[in-house]
């Protein structure tokens, strides 16, 4: 049996050894396959005197569990090693950036209109949209604007022939929904408006929403509390300044323009407010009851009001854009600031 | 309209500062744009007479005067100005004085001779922006020694409003001052204005031919007048303070009555007029030359000033040349009218013209005012340029003037339309202030009588409105509408825009919005063959026409992004576009968008690719499958002038053609200037919402079986046509089709391509077996060998 245990420390010493799962497994078919070394001895217990096999027999099965014991540890300290050297060889630089495209953004004045839509829709406005190639009829006729009537003036138009022409505003949206339905009539109207002027602040085109609710007992109290709320609601801010300037619209009596302390300088006096403190942002009114005789409402049974403010001005106060033309030149570098 | 503080502070005694004051007119409706002070910072300017000038010895262009500025010595000056006369009283400023830019008077030496003090011209005082041409002289009657701002009321500030239309009332002195006596309740000095004593009967027959255009016209003679008296300086400055230049002193009153009490005038030269004056209707193509020199023909709805040989006027807008006052003229015919504003509005401005007269008639005169108005003009004439006048003319169609005006106000109805039910003594007392005569009173309701000069009221809504600007719109109460909430359905199946936004928007693209009216050169470049409407009188001519698609913007922002190296884009616009001639117009929303450049944004990981077109496919399929119906849509092969033949598709919602898709073709990519491939969609955007309910359909237990086939066939074989042919073969338990691969190259013969196709059946209430599924492959592969010549690859 000392051929058993030299075999022994044989063995272990080249388990010890093997530095790969193949070489490993080599050594246990040399020494525990089925022809192994000590497979063999085994098998040649046979020969031995009967009364040796007993101690012989277990000598070299103790032989064999200690063989495979330590097989199996060395194997599993060299699958550990194997995952560890594996780990560190996929280590990544997770502040790589992320593969894949990125987002686009939305136009902040299609940002503004969807805002300002949000909030009249979510209190059960409408939202009504119509033609901006309109006729004379329903920019101005109905709306209480006869021809050669002095406000035309206040409307650079853009004409098409003597009765066509792009809408100054999306005031015939309430014309065009007042001859269709009856009252109780609540609609914003937003979309894109042409005024043949172009300058520093002013754009031939840009896009207002105007909005228009017509019921019993609507009255400028109403009027008033829509407005203030929804200027509060759309500059996020709980205190607010609000005044109401009376002005002239032909289509609204009384007519209102709607100023709020300058959210530039809260009020202070700035270049923006023209250091007044204060901002013009919009026009209202009661629906002159002349434009309800056209779209044949009854003014003595319905009465209504009317806002309009525009986009481009609001979405400037709200992002601090200070030049106009910035938003129809749509350079990528000004669009990508409002993603 | 302009005016000035000092002016205003005449009629009507404020308490509060300028400022004060245009806050205040701005919260009642009339918003001043500007509070200016008339003139610049100066001191220590008074009024001198200038005693002696002679010529300076050693200096041809000065002068040595002897100036007596009331300090009771003599002051010597150097002065350089051409028209310093001795005997002249002017502005002088004294040693130690501050001119206008902190510009301080010492004493000096001029070329040797001590000048002790400063002779002014206008624009040296900041009074002219022009540099004048040389000093102010006063008027003869300017006291010595006279401080000159107080003498001319230099503190004074001018306040600039900026009237609605509806407010024509007020486009005069007299007119704000009334405004600003209501709002403060304080009394208005009415202009005290006596008949002028007649000093001979000459009068000039008159005679009006369009009585409702002209109702009434008031004329009157002024003999032997001194056209080339001086205007008064008090007169020029509030003249200037409104933004008016002198032009001699009869044009001056005329302009001055206008300022003050609101009635424009005109002033003939009495010798130039031949037989008798006749408003009338132009007849059409009458020549008429101008005061500005400009020579136009008459249209026949034009009213008009004439005489026995023709026009001498557009009424109300402008006088002629030939009839206008000069220095030459000797007699006069002051003319004081109220025109129609509906036939004076609009001529102005078809003439190409605006003057303060047709902006005041336009908008509306006091029919009462004319008399009153030519009376004041003779008043401050006769003083200043002396002259006889006679009797005043008047030709008046009293069924034409305007009646006086009745309207019933309710008290309900105040409260319905303000929300607050207003006191009946608050109601009653504000409707006086503004000068409404209260004819009767019954029980809440008022019988009220306009004043003549308030054209613009002739409903309740006007009477509630004026209620509402007087008692104060911040006065007025706040509150929440309340309204019936009845829920309403919304279509489930259609998808709101801001969906397909942001599809778009996901995937990388940028919203533009772009003008609606475009270059008709790139439109006719990219859509040749489309017709829009063009705009008769446009910005520009790269603005003029209406686009027919969204294409033009698209590119035009594509270029200006290239020309700022901005090299990958994607960007989409939504909006109408128009196509037709009107009246017939279309005008339909579409969304539309572009691709160009990398593939990928510049990384670390990305492959340096191109787009392509199935980029663009792709994400225009991404946004088409939001309606969870994209098999109802298809692309077939379709040309398109502006798009690359090869590369350009039709999009098709079920057998309608709703949008493009394509490659620009080089060629037009050649003449725009535009390296890089392009990439372009355009779809109808009330179809693209377009999407269906789901509907469930229950999951089958049995196992799915899955072919692949490899078909070789024909290169210009669309992959669509095979596969719609495999799916009508495939019988009804086919699952899904699948295109995997497309090859070319070795291994395929010349001319053809390869497609990978899978093929997964399943069947909802069985396994499917072998035999079945073979029968349906061989029915495939014979169907398309003998329409397409497929052959099967191995």
């Amino acid at each position: 049996m000392e051929h058993l245990s030299s075999l022994v420390s044989e063995a272990r010493a080249v388990i010890e050894a093997a530095n790969d799962m193949q070489s490993l497994d080599d050594v246990r078919v040399r020494y525990l396959g089925k022809k192994g070394e000590i497979t063999a001895l085994l098998k040649g217990l046979g020969k031995l005197p009967a009364e040796e096999r007993p101690a012989a027999g277990e000598a070299i099965n103790q032989a064999k569990q200690q063989l495979t014991a330590e097989l199996e540890t060395r194997r599993s300290k060299l699958e550990d090693e194997a995952l560890n050297a594996r780990l560190a060889a996929e280590r990544i630089d997770v502040t790589l950036p992320g593969r894949g495209e990125m987002p686009g953004g939305l136009h902040p004045v299609t940002n503004t209109l969807s805002r300002i839509e949000n909030f009249f829709t979510h209190i059960g406005y409408d939202v009504a949209e119509g033609p901006e190639v309109e006729d004379d009829y329903h920019n101005f006729e109905a709306l209480n604007i006869p021809a050669h009537h002095p406000a035309r003036a206040m409307h650079d138009t853009f004409y098409f022939d003597a009765r066509h022409l792009l809408r100054t505003h999306t005031s015939p949206v309430q014309i065009r929904t007042m001859e269709k339905g009856n009252p109780p009539i609540r609609i914003v109207c937003p979309g894109r408006v042409y005024r043949c002027d172009s300058d520093l602040t002013h754009s031939p085109m840009f896009h207002q929403v105007e909005g228009l609710f017509v019921d019993e007992n609507v009255s400028f109290a109403d009027l008033k509390g829509t407005i203030e709320e929804f200027l509060k609601a759309f500059f996020e801010r709980d205190e607010l300044d609000v005044r109401f300037r009376p002005s002239y619209f032909p289509f609204t009596e009384p007519s209102a323009e709607v100023d709020i302390q300058c959210v530039m300088c809260s009020g202070e006096g700035c270049r923006v407010c023209s250091h007044t403190g204060w901002l013009e942002v919009m026009g209202c009114g009661m629906v002159h009851p002349e434009v309800f005789r056209y779209v044949g409402i009854d003014p003595e049974r319905y009465s209504g009001f009317a806002f309009g403010m525009g986009g481009e001005r609001l979405a400037m106060l709200r992002y601090g854009v200070n030049d106009l033309r910035l938003f129809f030149d749509n350079d990528l570098r000004f669009l990508r600031q409002f993603q | 309209m302009k005016v000035s503080e000092q002016w205003l502070r005449q009629w009507v005694s404020l308490d509060m500062d300028a400022q004060g004051i245009a806050d205040q007119i701005t919260m009642a409706g009339l918003e001043v744009d500007a509070v200016e002070a008339v003139a610049e910072t100066f001191s220590g300017v008074v009024v001198a007479h200038v005693k002696s000038v002679s010529r300076h010895p050693d200096a041809d262009k000065l002068n040595v005067c002897q100036v007596d500025d009331g300090s009771g010595e003599s002051v010597q000056v150097v002065c350089g100005a051409p028209n310093v006369a001795e005997g002249q009283k002017i502005a002088f400023a004294r040693v130690g004085a501050v001119l206008p830019g902190d510009f301080k008077i010492k004493k000096a030496k001029l070329r040797g001779v001590e000048s002790r003090g400063m002779v002014c011209s206008s624009s040296e005082l900041g009074l002219e922006e022009e540099r004048s041409e040389g000093i102010l002289v006063l008027a003869d009657d300017a006291p010595v020694g006279e401080d000159f701002r107080h003498w001319l009321s230099l503190d004074d500030h001018t306040i600039d409003v900026d009237l609605t239309p509806n407010r024509g009332d007020c486009l005069s002195v007299q007119g704000l001052a009334r405004e600003l006596g209501v709002l403060n309740r304080l009394p208005v000095e009415a202009l005290h204005i006596d008949d002028v004593a007649e000093l001979n009967t000459d009068t000039f027959p008159v005679s009006i031919n369009a009585p409702e255009a002209c109702p009434r016209y008031v004329a009157r003679v002024v003999r032997d007048v001194d056209v080339t008296a001086a205007t008064p300086m008090w007169m020029s400055e509030r003249l200037r303070r409104s933004g008016i230049r002198s032009i001699d002193v009869v044009v001056d009153i005329t302009n001055y009555v206008m300022l003050e009490l609101g009635q424009p005038m005109h002033a003939f030269d009495l010798e130039t007029l031949q037989g008798s004056i006749e408003v009338r209707m132009a007849r059409e193509g009458e020549q008429l030359t101008l005061l500005n020199d400009q020579s136009i023909a008459l249209r026949d709805d034009t009213l008009v000033i004439a005489d026995d040989r023709g026009p001498l006027a557009i009424a109300g807008v402008m006088g002629g040349e030939h009839s206008g006052v000069n220095a030459s003229t000797r007699h006069i015919l002051f003319e004081s009218a109220f025109f129609a504003p509906l036939a004076i509005a609009g001529k102005a401005r078809s003439y190409g013209l605006h003057t303060d007269s047709s902006h005041r008639f336009e908008r509306g005169v006091d029919s009462e005012l004319q008399r009153k108005a030519i009376e004041r003009a003779t008043q401050l004439l006769l003083p200043i340029a002396g002259g006889a006048p006679g009797p005043l003319v008047e030709v008046a169609s009293p069924d034409h003037l305007p009646s006086q005006r009745h309207v019933t106000l309710r008290a309900g109805q105040v409260a319905r339309v303000l929300g607050v039910a207003l006191k009946g003594e608050e109601i009653t007392d504000i409707l006086t202030r503004l000068g409404m005569e209260i004819a009767a009173q019954g029980n809440d309701v008022w019988d009220i009588i306009v004043p003549s000069w308030r054209f613009d009221i002739s409903l309740e809504a006007d009477l509630i409105e004026e209620l509402a600007r007087v008692y104060g719109y911040n006065r007025l109460p706040v509150r929440y509408p309340s309204a019936r909430l009845a829920p309403r359905a919304i279509q489930e199946s259609q998808h709101p825009l801001a969906h397909l936004r942001r599809q778009l928007v996901a995937r990388g693209y940028q919203e533009a919005i772009t003008y609606s009216f475009v270059s008709p050169e790139l439109q006719m470049a990219l859509t040749p063959q489309a017709v829009s409407p063009t705009l008769a009188n446009p910005i520009s001519s790269d603005m003029s026409v209406m686009r027919s698609s969204l294409w033009p913007g698209l590119v035009k922002t594509l270029m200006h992004n290239l020309n700022r190296q901005q090299n990958r884009v994607r960007i989409f616009e939504t909006g109408q576009v128009f196509q037709g001639e009107l009246p017939e117009l279309s005008q339909r929303a579409k969304i539309g968008g572009l691709l160009c450049g990398e593939r990928d944004a510049e990384g670390w990981s990305g492959r340096r690719e191109k787009v392509d077109f199935f980029d663009l496919k792709g994400d225009v399929e991404g946004l088409l499958a939001l309606g969870g119906e994209l098999d109802a849509w298809r692309f077939e092969p379709a040309e398109h002038p502006a798009l690359h033949p090869g590369q350009s598709a039709q999009i098709l919602y079920g057998s309608t053609p709703v949008g493009c898709i394509g490659a620009l073709h080089p060629a037009v990519r050649a003449k725009l200037g535009i390296k890089p491939d392009v990439f372009v969609f355009e779809i109808d955007l009330e179809t693209a919402r377009q999407g269906r309910l789901p509907a469930f359909s229950s999951l089958s237990r049995y196992p799915e079986v899955r072919r692949d086939l490899a078909l070789a066939v024909r290169q210009d074989l669309s992959v669509q046509t095979l596969m719609d042919t495999i799916r009508a073969q495939a019988g009804e338990w086919l699952t899904d089709l699948r295109l995997f691969d497309v090859y070319q190259g070795k291994g395929v013969e010349e001319g053809h391509k390869s497609f990978a196709l899978g093929l997964t059946w399943q069947h909802p209430s069985r396994t499917l077996n072998d035999e079945e599924i073979n029968q349906l492959i061989d029915n495939i592969v014979d169907g398309v060998k003998t329409r397409y010549n497929a052959t099967l690859r191995g």
